[in-house]
């Protein structure tokens, strides 16, 4: 197993800091400005989770709020809440986890006979679980950091990589992409349009080509011409396939030779994911030492509650949050919106 | 695949056959415990709902069979309503009377719209069917580009032009009329269910080009979200059947279940690797009994079938009934066996294949070996390994470049292999289901038994 990489010597996060606990009822204009935005960016088209995945829900009955008008709590309160969650992809063992404590403070007449109080409690436990992770995107000043990018097949790697390197062209810090999938047909091309809107390089291999040797092509590449920052990108590999997942340790090794360093290695998952989310960062994290997850696709109908359960199962923190097709789409992970949504 | 699901039932079952009689505490304990794998599985709530209720209410008495001791009838229910969910019967297509026929694909970014069609159109001309492919998909950077590098790979022509999705997509229908092509497949962007500018989109692409099929591509690892996305495109499209990708992984299956029960339409075709081969028709009743820990013996000898030449196939089943089956017949077995793609998948489908097994991953470098030192032997030897003495055994070694100890391995291997095959009446298995399948309810329910005392 690949040492987990140690802590960067600057933690320069590219996007803005996680926004400070906010109460509940937050309005939107606060939280725009908690969000310190790159001037390319225009704050206004900024988006946010519940503002796109409201959109979304709408559409479909809301459980959680059949819970609020409940008149007490008793067992069919629990119950209702405990398909709510399923339904958010939560899990039964992390849903278990979360209500069993309630369930004590009930049986101890410490929880008050109101379901809204509950809720509160429930969503405070929740955000509680993200408490204390560390959502920075590390980089080192003195050598060529690289982001590796994994993931199965059609998460959105190479989407988030160009959302990122359109971020990091318009803060005016350099990039280098490295095409580092070479199985897929085309997906050099897809990032090679990424590159020409976002305007940084991109270092290609032939179809079928190592990916080792186009993410070391492309370390080399960025440390001759002095861009401090490599997003690689691999191909899509299901986390069951063993000759795959030797690949991309053999992909981390070398990216981590002089003068790259691996600061990041970021698990993509599509929101739609169920339970298999967990298997999938269980894999992925024993093979290359994932530092963090992006969860995409989140303006979509999934609530991508299967986060909370590998954040409690593995305790890896969650990074990024993607809302869109847009490069600007691309946010930090606030556990309070993200909670916040997930029970809406 | 689909282990997670399979292996749950597989420890539930396997404590229910001990049993004598089942009471309503045990059927409780039943209901309660495949209500978590089913969940574990992402089988969206409704459905678990919908199937626990059908299941209790026949399990409580209702149809108490005389010849079957109560744990077969669970296992017998339980399939039953599994088999149900899953489709009931398969995805039949009838190609046009007036040609193209016309197959629209749609689905959420990243289910494998894209891969799929070039499956499909890998499947069409297995059929002896000539198709086109449509790239309709100028959202996603370079999936037209995708297409055709897919398209020339698995030999179909594919068509596309930078203007509209509607258009391309007529033009394409169109395109295949003129040049003589009798299918066309049509890739569409991927969307979500609720965009609706994109949504009416593909309901245009629908309009304008009349699919005789549309099938909705879906991830077999989503979760709740899989019933959400299957209404939506429903409403929107009035979907046909299902394709399912990414079955290779582990546990998945739910997907499977909770869109054909919402849908109402069969799973057709599953993507079970990367390679364009890796793909086949769906069959639930096959798929049922193999969440239920029976494997699938039936897609595996269709896909041998398929791929395998049946004399070799004959000779095999034939020894394998009389108890001979030989070193020779092994190798042979194994040369077939490469044609049909990775290991891993071939044993994912046969039955009584323990966990550790199915997730041992195999080394394909070691088959090499395994060749390497059956080669080396005598066609005596091959036939009676009893022979190898050994001077012999030195000799094979030698012979292949591996060690005494690899050829001492492969010989114990082979030996509880035939004591395996014997023992699980694989070779009566086999030899049952002849070259199709048999509805046949007795063939069916012996062959539970025999699962049944295998535990």
């Amino acid at each position: 197993m690949a040492p987990p990489p140690e802590p960067a010597s600057t933690a320069a996060p590219p996007l803005p800091p996680a926004a400070p606990p906010l109460p509940p009822a937050v309005v939107e204009a606060e939280l725009e400005e908690e969000l310190h935005l790159p001037e390319a960016i225009p704050e206004a088209k900024r988006p946010r989770v519940r503002e796109r995945v409201g959109r979304a829900r709408e559409l479909f009955a809301a459980p959680f709020a059949s819970i609020r008008r409940r008149a007490k709590i008793d067992e069919a309160t629990f119950e209702a809440l405990e398909e709510a969650l399923l339904l958010a992809d939560v899990g039964l063992p992390t849903t278990e986890r979360l209500l069993t404590p309630l369930r004590e403070r009930l049986a101890a007449k410490a929880l008050g006979d109101d379901p809204d109080a509950l809720l509160e409690a429930l969503k405070q436990d929740a955000t509680a679980l993200f408490a204390g992770e560390d959502r920075a995107l590390h980089r080192e000043s003195d050598t060529t950091s690289v982001w590796l990018f994994v993931g199965v097949n059609g998460v959105g790697k190479t989407t988030t990589i160009g959302k990122l390197a359109t971020f990091e062209k318009a803060a005016g810090r350099d990039v280098v992409l490295a095409a580092g999938d070479t199985f897929r047909a085309a997906a050099g091309e897809q990032l090679e349009l990424w590159g020409e809107r976002s305007g940084a390089e991109v270092v290609r291999g032939t179809e079928g080509a190592d990916p080792s040797s186009v993410v070391f092509d492309a370390i080399q590449h960025a440390a001759a011409k002095g861009a401090p920052l490599v997003l690689a990108d691999t191909a899509g590999r299901l986390h069951t396939k063993v000759n795959l997942m030797e690949e991309l340790r053999k992909v981390r090794r070398v990216a981590d030779r002089p003068p790259g360093k691996v600061t990041e290695v970021l698990l993509v998952l599509d929101a739609t994911t169920g339970q298999n989310g967990l298997a999938q960062a269980r894999q992925f994290t024993e093979a290359v030492a994932v530092t963090g997850v992006v969860l995409t696709k989140l303006d979509g109908s999934a609530k991508g509650g299967v986060v909370l359960a590998i954040r409690s199962e593995l305790g890896l923190p969650i990074k990024l949050v993607g809302l869109g097709e847009g490069a600007p789409d691309l946010v930090e992970f606030d556990p309070e919106e993200f909670v916040g949504a997930l029970f809406d | 695949m689909f282990e997670t699901l399979t292996d749950r039932f597989e420890g539930i079952l396997t404590r229910l056959r001990g049993r004598g009689r089942l009471g309503d505490a045990e059927i409780a304990e039943v209901l309660r415990e495949i209500r978590v794998a089913l969940l574990e599985a992402d089988v969206s709530l409704e459905v678990v709902r919908d199937l626990l209720e059908r299941i209790r209410e026949r399990c409580s008495g209702a149809e108490l069979s005389k010849s079957l001791t109560p744990a077969q009838q669970v296992i017998k229910v339980v399939d039953e309503e599994l088999t149900a969910t899953l489709g009931g019967e398969s995805f039949k297509l009838t190609y046009a009377s007036k040609p193209p026929t016309v197959v629209l694909l749609a689905g959420l970014q990243g289910a494998g719209k894209t891969a799929a069609a070039a499956k499909l159109a890998r499947w069409f001309k297995q059929q002896g069917r000539h198709p086109l492919l449509v790239g309709a998909d100028l959202q996603r950077p370079a999936a037209v580009e995708q297409l055709r590098v897919l398209g020339r790979d698995v030999g179909a022509a594919v068509f596309s032009e930078p203007t509209d999705p509607v258009a391309v997509a007529r033009r394409g229908v169109e395109e295949a009329v003129r040049v003589g092509r009798d299918v066309v497949v049509i890739d569409t962007a991927g969307r979500l269910a609720i965009d609706e500018a994109l949504m009416r989109e593909v309901a245009e692409v629908s309009a304008a080009t009349r699919p005789h099929y549309t099938l909705l591509v879906v991830d077999a690892m989503t979760g709740q979200d899989a019933v959400r996305t299957a209404r939506a495109f429903h409403e929107t499209l009035e979907l046909d059947g299902i394709i399912l990708t990414k079955v290779d992984g582990d546990a998945r299956g739910g997907a499977a279940l909770s869109v054909k029960q919402v849908v109402g339409k069969p799973v057709a075709f599953v993507s079970t690797g990367e390679r364009p081969a890796e793909f086949e028709p769906f069959y639930p009743d096959r798929m049922a009994s193999r969440i239920l820990g029976m494997g699938d013996v039936l897609s595996l000898i269709e896909k041998a079938e398929r791929e395998y030449d049946e004399d070799v196939a004959a000779k095999a089943v034939e020894r394998l009934r009389a108890g001979r089956f030989s070193l020779e017949d092994f190798h042979e077995q194994l040369q077939q066996m490469k044609k049909m793609g990775p290991l891993q998948n071939m044993l994912g489908m046969l039955p009584g294949i323990p966990k550790e097994v199915r997730d041992a991953g195999i080394d394909e470098s070691q088959v090499s070996r395994i060749e390497a030192i059956i080669r080396s032997m005598t066609p005596q030897e091959r036939d009676d390994p009893s022979v190898i003495n050994g001077s012999r055994r030195m000799r094979i070694a030698a012979g292949s470049g591996t060690s005494t100890s690899d050829v001492n391995n492969l010989l114990r291997q082979f030996k509880e292999m035939q004591r395996f095959m014997r023992s699980s009446g694989m070779a009566g298995a086999l030899a049952r289901s002849g070259p199709r399948r048999k509805k046949k309810q007795g063939g069916r329910s012996s062959s539970r038994k025999g699962a049944g005392s295998r535990h």
